[in-house]
């Protein structure tokens, strides 16, 4: 009786920790080690240090796949944040109608990416293209859109007259057409957990500060902005997490990450390297330099959060 | 009156960000619903109507494609059933423009592009592989859940705090990292491009551990003690107190799991490659190579592929959309 009792909670965990152990811990451990070895299609070949890593640092390729991550980051992640914290405010203000408009957003959420990455190439198609249509009807120049390289800054300058340097350029309008694709992808979900985190943000604040006179926009700013902080940090987390691992939409809208590799993001790098190259070794190294960013990032939020804390 | 325009204002405003969120969708189906031509000529955009000239060459009528006319005459293509151009005239055919009539079918809605698109590569196939794999999925994740939460929310053993903590810092560590050396790893096991490699590997779930951990744990106490009382087994109390006080987050999880399931595409996509075995997702990534300039059949293909998840969402919205905010803010 004694001995069972012991090894039953043992046993409930078993399953589960059996699986973990072999698809989530070891795979995890051997990336570390494959990453270290010369690995052709199945079977490790000899151990060569730090070669892969050094091979990556010098791939011009892998640098602008990196660069084209992060701005792919820094665009998304701020745009999920502000525009779901919007249509939160404004949700949490009707009652009428609001569960069709949570609806109507959510839906791009549930949604399989591969489907309407489809859609959204289709949209972005220089013929016949919705995005096209539209501009047309407000009377702007066609773009290229997913075939374009040229960056958007470059674009914009050149629509006024100015011409800038390259450098200056920013993403290509084609990485900017994915960019706009992801952030609507997410937008529901982002505006979801903001709208149940207003409303755990107690009335009572409000109510005094509107004794107090504070307008609408100042509350906005001083009491719902950083009571909200904690859900900002999650939804913060949750979409630079996510957009870090963008791969189907690169699969599905662009041809291998083109034009001239400006929508090629790290994770398509990996798949392109370990997958189509064979080369698994080198693409292993490259997504423990992946895993190395993303812990980085998430501790760094962690840091922060436990100083912004309200 | 100036609540009244407030008011006002915030509806102008959803429906401006509804109709930007929703657009896609409307465009995706009236595209699915028109003839190629229609689509590349670009002039009806969200409701499909059809044009066409056609030919009266005595008592038979042809679908043409008008190229030019000059003066009297006007010079076309002759089409055949399918739509392309008939090899049985001249390709630039010259008749009296009298003959050539503009025929305007509106609003017409080509439903069989969804019966085309669906006969041009097996999706019987991918959707019975996906439902196959999803159920089987997510039957396997219950399991292992439910007996992984049970051990954490309601029994002592040595070593929990440090499992515990194995499980969470695993959570938190994205699939590309470790793809590749799953993909040696399932090569070994001989299961690439076997159902094995796309349902044995998601039979457990850490984040639904969690969901079901805290709730297990929010059972109060009583009513263990009670069943201890009584003579209930560890088990007993599994099956006969939690289980049944726990329908609402077995349901959540389970729509988790089959969303997840059904939309997973880079694993798949990577772990087989017979076209006997290919899922949903990865069945339309290699259609989208196939087709990529029969639009509207792609539209359709992909409006039937997230209808079933779109269906199960409209039925349960309130919940699924309730179920995402509750589990996105534990923390």
């Amino acid at each position: 009786m004694k001995t069972k009792r012991k090894i039953e909670p043992y046993l409930y965990l078993l399953p589960a920790l059996l699986l973990l152990l072999l698809f989530r811990f070891i795979p995890i451990i051997m990336s570390f080690v494959i990453s270290f070895f010369k690995f052709g299609v199945t079977d490790f070949g000899e151990f060569q240090g730090f070669a892969n890593y050094s091979r990556l640092f010098a791939d011009k390729e892998f640098w602008q796949s990196m660069m084209n991550t992060l701005w792919l980051v820094l665009i998304a992640v701020p745009a999920s944040i502000v525009l779901p914290l919007i249509f939160a405010q404004l949700l949490n203000q009707i009652k009428w109608l609001s569960g069709f408009f949570r609806t109507i957003y959510f839906m791009p959420f549930v949604t399989s990416l591969v489907a309407v990455s489809i859609v959204w190439k289709i949209i972005f198609s220089e013929q016949a293209g919705l995005a096209n249509t539209i501009l047309q009807w407000l009377g702007m120049k066609p773009q290229l859109w997913l075939a374009e390289p040229r960056g958007i800054f470059t674009l914009l300058f050149e629509s006024m007259g100015v011409t800038i340097p390259a450098w200056m350029g920013g993403p290509s309008l084609a990485l900017f057409s994915i960019i706009i694709m992801t952030v609507w992808k997410g937008l529901g979900y982002n505006t979801i957990i903001y709208l149940s985190g207003l409303q755990n943000i107690s009335k009572a604040y409000y109510e005094a500060a509107s004794i107090d006179g504070a307008g609408k926009l100042r509350q906005f700013f001083k009491i719902t902005v950083p009571l909200i902080s904690p859900t900002t940090f999650y939804v913060l987390l949750m979409t630079t997490i996510v957009s870090f691992q963008t791969f189907a939409q690169i699969y599905m809208m662009t041809d291998k990450g083109g034009p001239l590799g400006t929508t090629k993001l790290i994770v398509y790098y990996i798949y392109e390297k370990g997958f189509d190259k064979l080369d698994m070794g080198y693409a292993s190294a490259a997504a423990i330099i992946l895993f190395i960013v993303i812990l980085g990032l998430t501790l760094l939020q962690r840091r922060l959060e436990s100083k912004v804390n309200y | 009156m100036r609540n009244t325009l407030t008011t006002t204002l915030i509806y102008l405003f959803l429906i401006i960000f509804g109709f930007t969120m929703i657009v896609p969708f409307i465009w995706m189906l009236s595209t699915s619903l028109m003839t190629q031509n229609e689509f590349n000529k670009n002039d009806s955009i969200f409701i499909p109507k059809e044009e066409y000239h056609v030919w009266k060459d005595g008592g038979t009528e042809h679908k043409v494609v008008l190229v030019e006319t000059k003066g009297q005459r006007a010079v076309i293509h002759v089409l055949d059933a399918e739509g392309q151009i008939s090899k049985e005239y001249e390709e630039y055919k010259e008749v009296p423009a009298k003959e050539v009539k503009l025929i305007r079918k509106k609003p017409s809605f080509h439903f069989e592009n969804y019966v085309k698109a669906f006969n041009k590569v097996p999706f019987a196939t991918y959707f019975a592989n996906t439902i196959f794999v999803s159920i089987v999925t997510l039957a396997g994740v219950l399991v292992t859940s439910v007996l992984a939460a049970y051990a954490f929310a309601r029994l002592d053993f040595k070593g929990k705090d440090f499992i515990f903590y194995l499980f969470l810092s695993m959570m938190m560590v994205p699939e590309p990292i470790y793809i590749i050396s799953s993909y040696i790893m399932l090569d070994k096991f001989n299961w690439l491009d076997t159902y094995n490699a796309l349902i044995i590997p998601w039979c457990v779930n850490i984040f639904t551990i969690f969901l079901f951990r805290q709730h297990f744990k929010s059972l109060p106490q009583e009513l263990f003690d009670a069943a201890s009382i009584d003579g209930c087994s560890t088990f007993g109390m599994l099956t006969r107190i939690i289980l049944p006080l726990s329908k609402g987050v077995i349901a959540t999880a389970a729509v988790f799991s089959l969303i997840g399931s059904w939309n997973s595409f880079m694993w798949p996509l990577v772990m087989t490659d017979r076209p006997e075995l290919r899922v949903l997702q990865v069945g339309l990534s290699y259609f989208n190579q196939e087709a990529s300039t029969q639009t509207t059949l792609l539209m359709a293909a992909s409006t039937f592929s997230i209808l079933p998840i779109l269906i199960i969402f409209f039925i349960a919205q309130k919940q699924i959309i309730a179920s995402y905010a509750k589990a996105g803010l534990k923390d």
